[in-house]
């Protein structure tokens, strides 16, 4: 990371304090709180950035490096800085088998991307991920929170039109 | 025509389902204090008396497990396992979503009988609407005493944490679970030590999934023999099926075990869709080895018949592929999740299930030898076994299988005879 972009150091906010508190009862072992912090971190910054990683390890008692493995260990953690729409299309073998690659060669022709790119307005990030749980409703996809089933091309597009127009 | 057998899915349908007036009007938390009644080694007693198996995917029995746990204790762990994400599995979503009280009396009903005063749910990250149900549903029980120092009433106290994973399915593996709650990268410990001897922050612990738990209010409430009216003898109890991919109506059954997979296909799923004929059946989550239409039409679901099959019931994550299914491309496609997903602890695995899915790729392309099928049977064998958990196997066993039984696809198209296309 350039200095250009390196970050000002995060601080919790006092209702967040009062989080990390409530946790800091359920866990016998600091570093028990580890992800749930960083869920908060993420929640409240919008991304884990290494100063937030350093925030995070004053808090549960654990190193910095330690909580750069589990930032890169696990796929939930956003590295970089947050993005409008992240459009997650799953491509497990359910999906897969009810037009999943249809649905995700369709964004990346609407988005003018390939999946693991984000558009250069830098509103649409477009991902692919294996296995949603949702194979009953497939083809599936998450953006941001929000899961979207049962998608055709139609949906999408209907979908991406009203998200563009923002 | 075949029906569904409504136990753990009774009032799922109802207004409010979710919530604890919802629970409450439909009989919730009855069971709970039933248990609290009892004492802890009669509750054991009584599950394992129903016969009830983990529904997980290795249908360990429940109460059994629980009695291993070391006798010397003074501080016990429930983990509630709710990282539920192999391909084809989608059933714990709906408890969690629909019923999550129905979980958290299973969850008061399960510490009563190990005597646990904390438990912990971990639930996969991407849950967003199950986590903020379960979480809500939590938050609720607390409220109404149900949960906290005087669980239900009983004088004892009984905590639930619920701990939001974050994207990584080696974590649904129990003692990568643990390792994951204990604040690390979800890499799975060897065993021995097991979880019941020295679990979650070295307490003995048990580890049971989420549709496990929510049998125990009805094996409560209803006893063992009723339970055991439904399903077979060694398969008792009821199932969640999903049933996935080719099939007019996709969906999530409750079915008593021991049901014709036919039936399931055809009377609830509206038969293979389109008319087209039935190909393959993956029938208990993607680690399970594949059947051919024939096998699928002829197995019963449960335990034991599924396995004489030559497969496993899993977790019940049902796979329909139909004829115009390319067996390569959909090997490739599975595969590529477990290359995805190889935690990267042990060697075998984080190498091996790389190059089966690099060389299943170049095959699926068009571009592979007849050496690579080989390869492949090789890799399959090496990692199979050779690892600290069954990740490995979990690979190599679709992989040995499509093999076995779809072998002319894969050979046509190392010969290059084959055609490329949709899976």
């Amino acid at each position: 990371m350039s200095a250009a972009e390196k970050s000002a150091r995060p601080a919790w906010k006092e209702e967040t304090r009062r989080e990390i508190e409530e946790l800091r009862g359920r866990y016998p072992h600091p570093h028990g709180m580890l992800l749930p912090v960083l869920w908060l971190a993420q929640r409240d910054f919008g991304w884990i950035s290494p100063e937030a990683m350093e925030l995070v390890a004053e808090t549960c008692g654990a190193t910095p490096a330690h909580v750069y493995s589990l930032v890169t260990f696990y796929t939930m953690f956003e590295t970089e800085r947050p993005i409008r729409y992240h459009i997650q299309v799953c491509q497990g073998l359910s999906c897969t088998l009810r037009g999943a690659e249809e649905i995700r060669a369709h964004i990346e022709k609407r988005l003018g991307i390939r999946a693991g790119m984000r558009t250069e307005d830098g509103r649409f990030r477009l991902s692919v991920v294996e296995c949603l749980a949702s194979c009953a409703t497939a083809p599936v996809m998450q953006v941001n929170r929000t899961y979207y089933e049962n998608l055709t091309v139609e949906k999408v597009d209907a979908l991406l039109e009203e998200w563009m127009k923002e | 025509m075949i029906a569904e057998t409504r136990v753990i899915t009774a009032r799922m349908n109802d207004t409010d389902s979710h919530t604890l007036e919802g629970a409450r009007a439909a009989g919730g938390y009855d069971a709970a204090r039933k248990a609290f009644a009892m004492e802890p080694e009669a509750v054991t007693a009584l599950v394992k008396e129903s016969g009830l198996r983990g529904r997980g995917g290795a249908g360990f029995p429940c109460g059994l497990k629980w009695s291993f746990l070391r006798k010397e204790r003074d501080v016990t762990y429930l983990c509630v396992n709710a990282d539920e994400s192999e391909p084809g599995t989608f059933k714990d979503r709906l408890i969690l979503e629909r019923d999550p009280h129905l979980l958290i009396e299973g969850i008061l009903i399960a510490c009563r009988a190990i005597r646990c005063a904390h438990a912990y749910l971990y639930i996969r990250g991407e849950f967003d609407l199950p986590y903020r149900r379960i979480r809500d549903a939590a938050a609720e029980a607390y409220r109404a005493g149900l949960l906290g120092p005087d669980a239900a009433g009983s004088g004892h106290p009984i905590d639930l944490t619920i701990h939001r994973g974050a994207g990584a399915y080696i974590c649904g593996e129990e003692t990568g679970l643990l390792n994951s709650l204990e604040g690390r990268k979800g890499q799975p410990r060897i065993k021995p030590p097991f979880p019941t001897d020295a679990g979650l922050f070295g307490k003995p612990t048990v580890i049971n999934n989420v549709e496990t738990l929510a049998n125990l209010p009805f094996i409560l409430t209803s006893g063992a023999e009723a339970y055991r009216a439904h399903g077979t003898e060694k398969s008792p109890g009821t199932r969640l099926f999903g049933v996935s991919g080719h099939v007019e109506r996709p969906g999530l059954f409750e079915l008593a075990m021991g049901v014709p997979m036919r039936a399931l296909i055809e009377d609830l799923c509206g038969g293979v869709r389109g008319g087209k004929r039935l190909k393959a059946v993956i029938p208990g989550g993607s680690s399970t080895p594949v059947l051919t239409a024939e096998e699928a039409m002829a197995v019963t679901l449960d335990f034991e018949s599924v396995q004489e099959a030559g497969s496993m019931l899993g977790s019940a994550g049902v796979i329909v592929m139909d004829e115009t299914t390319d067996m390569v491309k959909a090997l490739d496609v599975l595969i590529r999740f477990y290359a995805h997903e190889s935690c990267g602890q042990c060697t075998p695995c984080r190498e091996g299930v790389i190059w089966i899915a690099r060389t299943l790729h170049k095959i699926a392309e068009g571009r592979g030898g007849r050496a690579d099928l080989e390869k492949l049977e090789d890799l399959a064998h090496g990692i199979t076994g050779n690892t600290i958990c069954v990740f490995s196997d979990a690979a190599a066993m679709p992989v040995l299988s499509f093999l076995s039984k779809f072998r002319g696809e894969f050979e046509a198209r190392v010969s290059g005879a084959g055609r490329e296309g949709a899976a």
